[in-house]
């Protein structure tokens, strides 16, 4: 017996067979007490309330207009699927804008330029210590108390659109039979862009003489969307808003059927998490850039290239594989923030099936289970495509 | 990937599994019925003895209903029937710890054992009472669901609010109801719903929304949150039936009757003419109504599992259903809540509690 203990294979084997037990233990045993509970309480598992249909309204957002939602017609599940298209919609956009906003800070913070480094030093402290659903409710009632109210309006986009407290209404595109080969040109046009980039660098690292990309690919986008869709006789038709002055007190302002609209609620919630996030963001960026090698950018400068072109050319290359992997976490954060928008009424996946339908079907561990779950997906995807493109930027050094 | 990494994937592939199984076994919703053993369900009331306090779950500040002072006293209609409770199982009304809940929590928290009584403005409805594995003990405030508009816009009733912003709260019958409601009368409307009953009112304030609909009790309650409490007037119309009540879990009949009862002792009370001021002295009263109400003969509290005095303490230190709704709810207070339907049966209203006998 003391051989087989003093045999490090045999211990390495054995403490393994004997941690997997006890993990399998523990799982079988939080199962089935959770099993016991919820039978001795008189409830039951099951997926079955998800073809059951709702009763309750939703605020009129992306993915109200993409599924079609009906009171009494759309199922739990339309719901769920609502709340994933809220939830993505605002964590696509928030990751673009937080970026672009972090990255413009970070290098802010960097600059020579006094009034902008103690500006983005001001920024940066004040939103990284204040916690987010407060400067949720803050953007919230901030932007409710300078709007316009519900029957009058502010012009935008010289009388296209308007803004008024119960949201931005804007045109809204209807597409044509047609539209489709439109589109399709638009993706073909860009990737003829994309190869006429590579084969004018290709031809740059050759002969030193590369194409005028940056004039090329905007002409030539544009052009082929827009011989395209003067052939195909222009299929795409815009709904304005309508504002009425006249009539019952609830029919003034803005008809709900015109054109689109992007509520009050969704507004503040991008407001308050891109410029959350981006505080952290220029941090990151602000790390990444200051961990660069002073030499760098001094040969930089001995060979002759001007400070915006040593940043964009030498140095942020160098810096993004600093700032990738913090990058990716905070991306991870903005998604997953985004739940907190249940505050002020925005119906995203927490709030309205994590919530609203939760409290009314009641099958708690269900539902949560699936909420987890689709936040993990979404995570994981972002993470994969985040660590795909670390991969990608990474400095081959010699 | 490497060995450890696959075991890993089985092991939460075979619970994956076995968790589904189990699930596709109990689709059809188990029937409550089918439980024999109540054992297995903890005695309530023994909990509670051996703590020395009854948890009760309560809202995040109703006033009138449940609502906490600066100092962190709460007080309320509700507040009142936990502390009835707590009259009746320690004769001291004071043994109470209060939980404040989202109308999200509320009913998990019942249901997972970290509250012992649920007081909090709840709507009796058979979804809850069936789905939930909870019961109603019974109704407190018999209450309908109206609708508050500011009055500058001139809307005399609710069939006039067509194409209305509607702000209420998520997760309540409320949203439901209102839904219904427009179908009905086929109308439409934009529903703005948030989490917290402090930010509907604050959108409702700010504009955002031009009607505000909860429960009438709850929308007396909110006006006086308002900038302007009488800028703004409830619109005639009530379009549903919320009775709201305690509610406990299922499974614990003598916990139930406890709180069921302790509401009766209240509503007797005030039928009979019994206050806090008068209790003890009513004791000895002639009236045998009275005498086994307030414990002086009969068994019914050992019967409960309570002492003979559990009315008697109940009433003298909390009061009579009466003076808990003039104190906190009432005409004279900033609710200005009349009677009503919630009035005894003898006066015009619909209360109307089972004997004591």
């Amino acid at each position: 017996m003391s051989a087989l203990i003093n045999d490090a294979r045999f211990r390495n084997i054995g403490f393994q067979v004997l941690i997997i037990g006890a993990l399998v233990f523990s799982v079988w045993w939080l199962m089935d007490n959770t099993l016991t509970n919820l039978e001795n309480r008189g409830k039951s598992l099951g997926f079955g309330f998800l073809v059951q249909t709702a009763g309750f309204e939703i605020s009129d957002t992306l993915g109200t207009w993409l599924f079609d939602y009906e009171v009494g017609v759309s199922s739990y599940t339309d719901i769920y699927f609502i709340g994933i298209t809220n939830t993505l919609l605002i964590a696509v956009l928030g990751i673009v804008f937080a970026s672009i906003i972090g990255f413009t800070v970070g290098i802010m913070r960097l600059s020579n330029n006094f009034v902008l480094k103690y500006f983005a030093t001001v920024y940066v402290e004040v939103i990284r210590n204040v916690p987010l659903l407060l400067q949720l409710f803050f953007w919230y009632f901030a932007v409710l108390g300078i709007l316009p109210g519900a029957r009058s309006q502010m012009e935008v986009l010289g009388g296209l659109g308007g803004l008024n407290i119960t949201g931005l209404y804007l045109p809204a595109p209807v597409f044509q039979a047609g539209f489709g080969l439109v589109f399709f040109a638009f993706i073909a046009s860009l990737i003829l862009s994309y190869g006429i980039a590579k084969f004018s660098k290709k031809k740059q690292d050759e002969t030193g003489l590369g194409l005028k990309v940056a004039v090329i690919v905007p002409v030539l986008i544009i052009s082929i969307t827009g011989i395209t869709y003067v052939l195909m006789g222009g299929p795409l038709d815009w709904t304005f808003p309508e504002f009425k002055n006249t009539g019952p007190v609830f029919k003034r302002g803005f008809q709900s059927d015109s054109g689109m609209v992007l509520v009050p609620e969704m507004i503040a919630v991008l407001l308050a998490l891109t410029l959350y996030t981006a505080g952290f963001i220029a941090e990151i960026v602000r790390a990444g850039i200051l961990a660069v090698s002073k030499g760098q950018t001094e040969a930089a400068y001995s060979v002759g290239l001007r400070p915006g072109i040593t940043l964009r050319l030498i140095v942020i290359p160098q810096a993004m594989r600093i700032i990738i992997p913090p990058l990716t976490s905070q991306y991870l954060n903005l998604t997953k923030n985004s739940s907190l928008a249940v505050a002020i009424a925005y119906p995203e996946l927490v709030s309205v099936f994590a919530g609203t339908a939760l409290n009314q079907v009641g099958k708690e561990i269900e539902m949560i289970f699936m909420v987890m779950s689709t936040y993990l997906v979404i995570s994981l995807i972002t993470s994969f495509f985040m660590n795909w493109f670390n991969a990608r930027v990474k400095i081959v050094e010699r | 990937m490497n060995n450890i990494s696959i075991v890993l994937v089985a092991i939460v592939a075979a619970a994956a599994g076995y968790f589904g199984s189990t699930m596709m076994k109990n689709d059809a919703p188990a029937p409550a019925a089918v439980k024999t053993e109540t054992a297995s369900v903890e005695a309530t009331l023994n909990a509670v003895k051996a703590k020395g306090f009854v948890q009760c779950g309560v809202s995040q500040g109703l006033p009138g209903f449940s609502n906490a002072d600066d100092a962190g006293n709460w007080t309320g209609i509700d507040v009142d029937v936990c502390r009835g409770v707590a009259a009746a199982v320690f004769g001291d009304a004071s043994k109470v710890k209060y939980t404040p809940l989202s109308s999200k929590q509320r009913f998990t928290a019942l249901a997972s054992g970290e509250i012992d009584v649920l007081s909090r403005n709840t709507t009796w409805t058979m979804t809850r009472d069936t789905q939930l594995g909870l019961n109603f003990a019974g109704v407190n405030y018999y209450d309908g669901q109206g609708f508050l508009v500011p009055t500058k816009l001139g809307i005399k009733s609710a069939l006039e609010m067509d194409g209305a912003n509607v702000c209420s709260q998520t997760g309540t019958t409320t949203e439901l109801n209102v839904t219904d409601f427009f179908r009905e009368n086929g109308m439409k409307f934009n529903l703005v719903a948030f989490e917290e009953a402090d930010a509907v009112v604050a959108a409702y304030d700010s504009g955002r929304c031009d009607v505000y609909t909860t429960d009438r009790s709850g929308l007396a309650a909110q006006r006086t949150k308002l900038a302007n409490p009488d800028a703004h007037m409830v619109l005639p119309e009530i379009i549903s039936k919320e009775p709201l009540g305690p509610v406990v879990r299922q499974g614990d009949d003598q916990w139930f009757n406890i709180v069921r009862w302790t509401l009766n002792a209240m509503i007797n009370a005030e039928e009979m003419g019994i206050t806090s001021a008068n209790a003890k002295s009513m004791a000895n009263d002639n009236n045998p109504a009275i005498k086994r109400l307030l414990g002086t003969e009969g068994t019914f509290g050992a019967e409960l599992g309570l002492s003979n005095d559990w009315a008697l303490n109940i009433i003298s230190q909390v009061g009579n259903y009466g003076e808990s709704y003039e104190a906190h709810v009432g005409p004279n207070t900033p609710l200005k809540l009349g009677r009503g339907v919630n009035a005894l049966w003898s006066q015009g209203g619909i209360l109307y509690a089972a004997p004591v006998r």
